[in-house]
């Protein structure tokens, strides 16, 4: 039988992968955006793996919730993406300082 | 070794490779199909925790429509890449680093004993009469029906804002300019010309 345990590691494996992406790809909006669905399905492994071993179906009501925050969060990241291409016609976060911080 | 763990240990090989090409691979493009790869290969693992509503949600939702999305972006927007991965290196040692401490704090805690197989055994799996959906649906409609009234109004922002984020007005549309109506003075649109009378013959 599968522990626990194992889908829990699995979903911090893939949440470190998903934190180290963020370091690696800081000049790429569109990978930062990737990196951050990666992390959100690492937690709703937990979620998941969780309901499943409690018998408890809460969780999968908050995974559903999850996904619909997920899904406008990123319609909206890559509206802004395209407007800022659109004005700029860079997507390099680094030519982004307008904002002087 | 049973089929269900043969499959647990794949899924999530495969999983996990796929999330580590996401991070490093230079294309974009294969990015987000490495992307989509992820999320069927974790929908696969939903299906293992009897989850199958939300298996085929996130395919559906995910793969089919959000993915595709980010795809379009990526193709509709001309990126130079060789800018975009300028400094990659420079933050790898850094990057893994945090990532690997993080990774290790939570195998420490999560292999600590209170999540084993033991501690925790994997319930008995539901008989062929249950149906995920149908609980999830009586627990979505009863308990959680504000949330997800919400969640619904919440869509309709997102839709609202990303519509209105990209809007790009158009030249000739014909409209009113308020603004400028209410500013707008007498000397600017009406001109007294003086002339004399001319006499009548």
């Amino acid at each position: 039988m599968i522990a626990l345990s194992d889908y829990l590691i699995l979903g911090a494996i893939l949440f470190g992968i998903s934190v180290a992406g963020i370091f690696l790809n800081r000049k790429n909006v569109i990978i930062l955006l990737m990196s951050i669905e990666l992390m959100l399905l690492a937690v709703n492994i937990n979620f998941i793996a969780f309901s499943h071993y409690l018998n408890d179906l809460a969780g999968q009501v908050f995974v559903f919730f999850i996904l619909t925050v997920a899904a406008a969060e990123s319609a909206i990241g890559l509206a802004i993406i395209i407007v800022l291409f659109r004005r700029r016609n860079t997507i390099n976060i680094q030519d982004l300082d307008s904002l002087k911080g | 070794m049973t089929f269900e763990q043969l499959a647990f240990y794949f899924l999530a090989s495969v999983a996990v490779i796929s999330a580590m090409m996401v991070i490093t691979v230079r294309n974009p493009v294969r990015a987000a199909l490495f992307l989509i790869l992820t999320f069927f290969t974790v929908a696969c693992i939903w299906m293992l925790l009897e989850a199958e509503f939300l298996a085929i949600v996130l395919v559906l939702v995910y793969v089919g429509a959000v993915m595709v999305l980010f795809l379009f972006v990526v193709m509709m927007l001309d990126v130079d890449i060789d800018q975009l991965r300028e400094g990659f290196g420079e933050y790898l040692p850094i990057g893994a680093t945090v990532a690997v401490i993080i990774l290790l704090q939570l195998v420490i805690v999560l292999s600590s004993g209170p999540f084993e197989i033991d501690q925790m055994p994997a319930p008995a799996a539901a008989s062929a009469e249950y149906g995920n959906t149908h609980q999830l649906g009586l627990l979505l409609y009863t308990y959680y029906v504000y949330p997800f009234e919400l969640a619904a109004v919440l869509l309709l922002l997102a839709i609202v804002a990303a519509i209105s984020l990209g809007l790009r007005g158009r030249v000739s549309s014909k409209k009113q300019k308020p603004d400028e109506q209410v500013r707008v003075r007498k000397k600017d649109r009406l001109r007294i010309v003086k002339m004399n009378a001319e006499k009548q013959d």
